[in-house]
């Protein structure tokens, strides 16, 4: 079967973009009787270059997951923008997609049908080409033999991997990972770290990617950004020069792993305490 | 077809505890022949009374009030839950409207249809919207509260705004509580209509119900009996046509025991 022209075009990788954080803070104020504002976000500033692939360490709480929302759009800083491409963010869009912590697919659909409602959204494409391009993404996740399947039937593994199919069919020019792999275990991880890599160097996307694992962060990143809480801010920066595709498992990469992690101890909570 | 048999075994056995039953009763004298028929008799009060097409007339005159009656129940209960849901302005006042209504048995509701609607199907109507609207709304609006808010955040990321949101994930994503409360709005809205029909006479046509005081008037227990059994069924018929498939896909789709 001869692919469609705008098939061909929908399954051509965009141009990567380049994403900037300026100046971003959000404030939240907590409930309860003795309401306090926590500082999620202080002053935050960041440059993604045009495909590169960013991680976010820190402690839970320490801001990074809102930092991803804003980005994403789900949520307005109190001040600060975001740029991409020079644009301003100011609402959700299929140009970022986001892979969340629990899979969030849909369990009135099964998994084709998942992978479509992007797709769906998406004027001038018939509902042929829709389907040709979910089953190339499927294909690409290894999973295509399952795309009848229910939600309920797979595993977290494959969920997770569903998860990345969806969010990459609408071919969006940045991609948001809030902790995809921190539900899985370490097996199901490891293959994942694998195959996102894979995916990564195939079709060039701008990540930023969130995680409390650091060794992921090394393992992924070309940059690991180490996240401080309370106020969230970014306190250090590393470049991660390891050839890819990297083995999480690798002596080159725990190198990496311990400094971030003393780094991180640093400014743990510990340290707040002791001031 | 093992369970067929044994289903249809039981039934068998039922049917003669039954005959044997009414005829031991007679014969001790603890009730008049007359109260204690065979089911043989209340068979053949069925099969004549689908012949001369009385128990026609009335399955559909039954039939018809519920259909339209919790239709429109639907129609208004589910915008109304989702509005409910939505705005805090509808929550403290329909919404509290509709949990103290929905403690109110519909049967209540027939005196005051009666005044309004006279002895007219509007009346019946009026009873059935009554008993259906308050759950189907208060249900709908648990549904969508419960829904996890990632569903509707995944939504916007891909692109989907307004009204494709609701109709494309909320609504779905609260398909188990959409069901379960469309099926608790039936069973209300089928037991008040009952009631009404057995206590009041509409003009406009007889239904089961009325056939069942019928047959009480003229003291058929065949009647009666016979009357009671097609009401059983048409329950039955109702959760196998209307909710079972629903509750299957339910099963199948989220895997929900």
């Amino acid at each position: 079967m001869i692919a469609s022209n705008s098939v061909q075009a929908e399954l051509q990788n965009v141009q990567p973009v380049k994403l900037v954080v300026e100046q971003v803070s959000k404030k939240f104020r907590s409930g309860g009787r003795h309401s306090h504002d926590v500082q999620a976000l202080q002053n935050i500033n960041l440059q993604v270059d045009e495909g590169e692939y960013v991680c976010l360490v820190g402690r839970s709480g320490c801001g990074k997951t809102t930092l991803l929302n804003v980005i994403a759009g789900l949520e307005k800083p109190d001040s600060g923008r975001i740029l991409v491409d020079g644009k301003p963010v100011t609402e959700p869009g299929r140009d970022r997609m986001v892979m969340f912590q629990e899979a969030a697919l849909f369990p009135w659909l099964d998994v084709l049908s998942n992978v479509l409602f992007g797709l769906r959204l998406k004027p001038n494409l018939t509902e042929a080409d829709r389907i040709e391009v979910a089953n190339f993404y499927l294909k690409m996740i290894g999973l295509e033999k399952f795309r009848h399947s229910n939600i309920h039937e797979l595993s977290g593994g494959m969920k997770q991997r569903v998860a990345l199919a969806r969010a990459l069919a609408p071919n969006p020019r940045v991609l948001l990972m809030d902790e995809p792999f921190g539900a899985l275990d370490a097996l199901t991880r490891e293959q994942l770290y694998g195959d996102i890599q894979d995916i990564w160097l195939r079709r060039r996307k701008t990540i930023v990617f969130v995680t409390h694992n650091v060794r992921e962060a090394v393992c992924l990143g070309d940059r690991v950004l180490v996240f401080s809480p309370n106020p969230g801010r970014i306190v250090e920066e590393y470049r991660i020069d390891l050839p890819r595709p990297r083995d999480i498992n690798s002596v080159s990469l725990a190198e990496y792993s311990v400094a971030i992690t003393r780094c991180l101890k640093g400014y743990g909570e510990d340290r707040e305490v002791a001031e | 077809m093992k369970r067929f048999l044994r289903a249809g075994a039981f039934f068998v056995l039922v049917l003669l505890a039954w005959h044997y039953g009414a005829l031991y009763a007679v014969k001790k004298g603890w009730l008049s022949p007359v109260l204690a028929p065979d089911p043989l008799s209340v068979g053949q009060y069925i099969c004549g009374a689908f012949r001369d097409g009385s128990m026609t007339t009335a399955i559909w005159v039954t039939f018809r009030r519920l259909l339209v009656g919790y239709s429109l129940g639907l129609v208004i209960g589910l915008p109304l839950g989702l509005l409910t849901a939505q705005f805090k302005a509808f929550r403290d006042t329909i919404g509290l409207v509709a949990l103290g209504l929905q403690t109110l048995p519909s049967v209540c509701w027939v005196p005051l249809a009666l005044l309004w609607f006279q002895q007219s199907e509007k009346a019946m109507f009026f009873v059935v919207i009554m008993g259906s609207l308050w759950s189907v709304l208060i249900a709908t609006e648990t549904g969508v509260r419960n829904m996890p808010p990632i569903y509707v955040r995944a939504a916007r990321t891909m692109g989907s705004r307004g009204l494709h949101t609701w109709i494309k994930v909320i609504l779905p994503a609260s398909l188990p509580f959409l069901v379960s409360g469309m099926k608790q709005g039936w069973a209300f809205a089928w037991r008040s209509l009952m009631a009404a029909e057995i206590y009041v006479t509409i003009l406009t046509g007889d239904g089961l119900g009325r056939l069942l005081h019928y047959g009480r008037e003229l003291l058929a227990m065949d009647q009666v009996l016979g009357v009671m059994i097609v009401i059983v069924l048409i329950g039955l018929m109702a959760d196998k046509i209307l909710f079972a498939p629903c509750e299957r896909f339910l099963h199948r789709r989220w895997g929900l025991i």
